[in-house]
């Protein structure tokens, strides 16, 4: 079931909001379309990447000279083949990455910080030769106690990863090393008043695992370097442009040099904002003079890439009687991996945002740890946060008897909200959303037995950026359109549906594609929600650029100033009587006469992004327990969100329901499963569970329309917000269905047994893991 | 070792020279350049390289290539009839099935092989029958929708 609640007064479209056919449909149902893989230059060697095996050690030498005699080997790099970076912080998608950690996140330097860490990139002709020749690479590792956890890794005996990190953010500063990166707060009012004013505190610690982002197309590249040092790379990515300048920063070569193409993208969900095999297959290119391509397997995707934080969440929240919250307050200590830059920093700003709160208190902690550097992942810090907030929301208001969606209307956000992480609120649709769950179908439908429904709110900021579009009107009428945010999600379809709603022609008249780095200005990621948004708003632009030129050329056709000359409905014509008498043209009758009067016709945007709006979710939760065996099974589930405008509502609903299923996988199954020595045990499919099409029920959507006033369009991003309430909605189904309220993710069946049993053995006392 | 492999693929008698390690997988990808047919995981998990082998879906992960010599096998590039796509490929682009496209291959095999067995399969049989094919990004509901109306559409009636 696909539902709309609109709060749009005004504007009428004729394109925009409905469901044409994607552009990129065709290709991707017969197998043409081509991915990272996909790709093949003449001549290209296998690039293939040596490994670490320990999770902490001291790199003391690395021998290649057996490797670099093997027939077939063409080259090898190592750390000596990277120049050192000094430590300066970029914006990669919604984090920051430090180039002095992207160098060695690469390629380790001095220690190997966990299982998988790269130490020699070889090129061969073959695999196999490839394969061999790391086999012979002798690496001489001095093995170091390692950490894993974050509250392991704060403690002051815990091995230290970076003997030089000082946590910034304390004053005055430590004076000694720790694998705390930085601590960051944000206050709003006096709490200690606050909880002395509420008549109900619950307090409460959580858990959650590191998971992965489980694109299912794993990372590749093919890159080309030229005799005169000119490089090609062909590549799976969220951004093409920031593959280009980290590559250009590690390797010393001008970004001009390097032209970077996106291939199709097999899914990234904020983990493929980051660069792994690029800069070594460049690298590797450059020695052997010839293409090299580098696909990693499975295995390396899960060992290397970067997974979200696993945490530790302490949250307490004080209400009135009445359920009017009077003070939060949390500290969230978030896995970083091997580097500084987990996203603690939009946890701790997320966590109490879908409310109106007086007082505020969240402090973060940003954790090194052995593991692989986490990456973006959909909301990346929200989820976990407003999972631990959301869970105890919900405990507070079945301690007071209060339904949970009211509890909820009572403290929501609204417009003029001031948020605890600073802003206030423009118009936004939690209100609407929360009106629309507990009208919704699902709501009141009846539950059978063992079943239990929860709920729960979430929120994601959405970003701009960075963003040029360029449209030609071609030669018949018809126009391309070219972007450089990597389409995700349908992006290509939403950009046309916009130029031709502005234009006023036909959309299949509309042909989008993913420029290259060299063919367009620049653009940063898709990520943060932002690429119809910001690729949206540039497009609209350069579609009224285009309108203003084509008024232009009517105007010297027709000899008449041109103030009196006008657009609309597709068509430039003549102002008023006063203007002639003119046959009005459309963009077809422009093209032709585009030579004559001044020439090929092009809109053109180059812009920073502003005015991004958060867009708030509210999800409903059905979940069956089965006593006998602690398993858990979704039987119905229900997404609503704001989109502000929904472009095209089936990629919305699409959006919904992946993030939707995401969260699903989160809360029951999906984790990182360590052993003592820190190597990861479950790198694979079979046993990293993901959702498969058998465990999941039909996920409904409600799509809320409360229009963000500062896109042309009202244009909401959607993408994030999916992922952030499914967790809590889940646990708190999960407690009504079993009588337990868990504090640990995943909800795995083993946990859900035994805490079953520990509340039978109580008598029915509360049980916690 | 290289031996030469004879099978038919997509209608077409080929003979290609394969490794003995390869699989069925290397053979279509990088033997004869049938990319169309993916590698999510290499290892049985995903489903990404579902092809049908005698017309069984299977995964091409799983299958030596020398197992297909003599074999009959239809890969995504195979799929549509002519010009005119299969009613499981129109349908999961009118539906919104389709997202990033990478795991779009093996599903449509996957879903043409149930439908090929069972004309009018249950949202049950449907599900389980890409059980065997993960995707992120879709959360399955347009692509269950997509394939039960391809059963009760033309498909039903095609040849
Ligand atoms: S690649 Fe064959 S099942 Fe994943
Ligand atoms: S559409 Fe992306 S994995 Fe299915």
């Amino acid at each position: 079931m696909q539902e709309r609640v609109k709060k749009d007064p005004e504007r009428e479209f004729r394109v925009v909001g409905t469901r044409p056919i994607r552009p990129d449909g065709a290709d991707k149902v017969t197998g043409r379309a081509k991915f990272g893989a996909d790709f093949k230059m003449a001549g290209q060697l296998v690039g293939k990447v040596l490994r670490s095996p320990h999770a902490h050690a001291r790199i003391k030498g690395i021998d290649v000279s057996k490797a670099a005699v093997l027939p077939g080997v063409k080259a090898i790099v190592t750390r000596d083949d990277f120049k050192d970076q000094g430590s300066e912080f970029v914006p990669a998608g919604e984090m920051l990455v430090n180039y002095r950690d992207v160098v060695r996140n690469v390629l380790a330097r001095e220690k190997a910080l966990f299982e998988g860490h790269p130490i020699a990139a070889v090129a061969a002709t073959s695999e196999k030769i490839a394969r061999e020749a790391l086999r012979l690479i002798k690496v001489d590792y001095e093995v170091l106690p390692h950490v894993l956890d974050a509250v392991e890794a704060m403690k002051p005996d815990a091995p230290v990863l970076h003997e030089d990190m000082i946590t910034a953010g304390v004053t005055p500063p430590p004076t000694k090393a720790s694998n705390v990166a930085k601590r960051i707060e944000f206050v709003m009012g006096d709490i200690q008043k606050g909880f002395k004013d509420a008549d109900v505190i619950v307090e409460r610690e959580f858990n959650t695992k590191p998971v992965h982002q489980g694109y299912i197309e794993p990372h590749a590249v093919v890159a080309s370097v030229s005799e005169d040092g000119s490089a090609e790379v062909w590549v799976t990515t969220q951004g093409h442009w920031i593959v280009r300048a980290h590559c250009a920063r590690l390797l010393g070569w001008d970004i001009s040099k390097i032209r970077v193409t996106a291939s199709e993208i097999g899914g990234g969900f904020g983990g493929k904002t980051v660069v792994y095999l690029e800069p070594l297959a460049l690298a590797l290119s450059k020695k052997a003079r010839k293409p090299v391509k580098m696909v990693m397997n499975r295995e390396e995707v899960f060992r290397a890439s970067g997974p979200t934080s696993g945490a530790n969440i302490w949250v307490k929240i004080g209400a009135k009687k009445d359920g009017r919250i009077v003070a939060g307050e949390a500290i969230l200590k978030y896995q970083a991996g091997a580097f500084q830059g987990s996203p603690v920093q939009p946890g701790c700003m997320c966590a109490f945002a879908p409310y109106d709160l007086e007082n505020v208190k969240v402090v973060g902690y940003d954790v090194v740890t052995n593991r692989p550097k986490v990456a973006a992942y959909r909301a990346p810090g929200g989820p976990i946060s407003e999972y631990a907030v959301e869970s105890v929301v919900d405990e507070i208001a079945e301690q007071l008897g209060l339904d949970p969606i009211e509890m909820r209307l009572k403290n929501a956000a609204k417009e003029g909200t001031k948020a605890a992480y600073g802003p206030k609120f423009g118009p936004i649709g939690l209100v609407e959303g929360l009106e629309a769950a507990k009208g919704s179908p699902h709501w009141n439908a009846p539950l059978g037995k063992n079943q239990g429904r929860g709920i729960a709110a979430g929120f994601w900021f959405n970003i701009g950026g960075e963003t040029t579009v360029s449209l030609q009107l071609n030669e018949d009428g018809t126009l391309s359109l070219m972007a450089g945010t990597p389409d995700v999600g349908g992006l290509r379809a939403s950009l046309s549906m916009m130029a031709a709603e502005e234009l006023g022609v036909d959309v299949a008249k509309v042909r989008p594609i993913i420029a290259d780095t060299s063919s367009l200005g620049y653009n940063f990621l898709t990520g943060g929600s932002r690429s119809t948004f910001s690729s949206g708003m540039a497009t609209v632009e350069a579609a009224r650029a285009m309108i203003k030129e084509a008024c232009v050329r009517a105007s010297k056709l027709w000899e008449i100033p041109l103030d009196a000359v006008t657009w609309e409905d597709g068509k430039v014509r003549p102002a008023g009587d006063n203007a002639g008498k003119h046959e009005a043209m459309d963009l077809g009758d422009i093209a032709k006469i585009a030579g004559k009067t001044g020439g090929p016709i092009v809109g053109y945007s180059a812009i920073t992004a502003h005015g991004a709006a958060p867009s708030f979710g509210v999800h409903i939760a059905d979940a069956e327990v089965d006593p006998e065996t602690g398993k858990t099974t979704i039987t119905r589930y229900t997404v609503i969100q704001d989109a502000g405008k929904a472009v095209h509502p089936a990629y919305v609903e699409g959006q919904f329901q992946g993030g939707a299923a995401q969260g699903i996988g989160w809360a029951l199954n999906e984790e990182y499963i360590y052993d003592d020595n820190g190597r990861l045990e479950n790198p694979g499919f079979l046993d990293y569970r993901m959702p498969v099409a058998s465990d999941l029920p039909m996920i409904d959507t409600i799509i809320v329309e409360v229009p963000n006033p500062r896109h042309p369009y009202g244009v909401r991003g959607v993408g994030e917000t999916p992922i952030v309430p499914p967790m809590a909605a889940i646990a708190a189904a999960v407690k009504r269905a079993s009588g337990v309220r868990f504090f640990e993710l995943p909800m795995s069946p083993p946990k859900i047994l035994a805490g079953m049993k520990a509340v039978k053995a109580n008598g029915g006392a509360k049980a916690t893991t | 070792m290289n031996s030469v492999i004879r099978c038919e693929i997509n209608g077409e008698e080929r003979e290609v020279l394969a490794d003995g390690r390869d699989t069925l997988l290397d053979l279509l990808r990088d033997r004869i350049g049938l990319t169309g047919t993916k590698e999510g995981c290499g290892n049985g998990n995903c489903g990404t390289c579902t092809v049908l082998f005698d017309g069984e879906p299977v995964n091409a992960c799983l299958v030596l290539a020398g197992e297909a010599s003599g074999a009959r096998i239809t890969t995504i590039e195979g799929i549509a009839h002519g010009n005119v796509l299969d009613a499981v490929q129109q349908a999961l682009i009118t539906h919104g099935g389709t997202q990033c496209g990478f795991c779009t291959p093996g599903i449509v095999i996957s879903a043409v092989a149930l439908l090929d067995r069972k004309r009018a399969p249950t949202d049950d049989e449907i599900r389980h029958a890409i059980a065997g094919n993960l995707c992120r990004c879709t959360g399955y509901d347009k692509i269950v929708e997509a394939i039960r109306s391809a059963a009760s559409s033309s498909r039903a009636s095609a040849p």
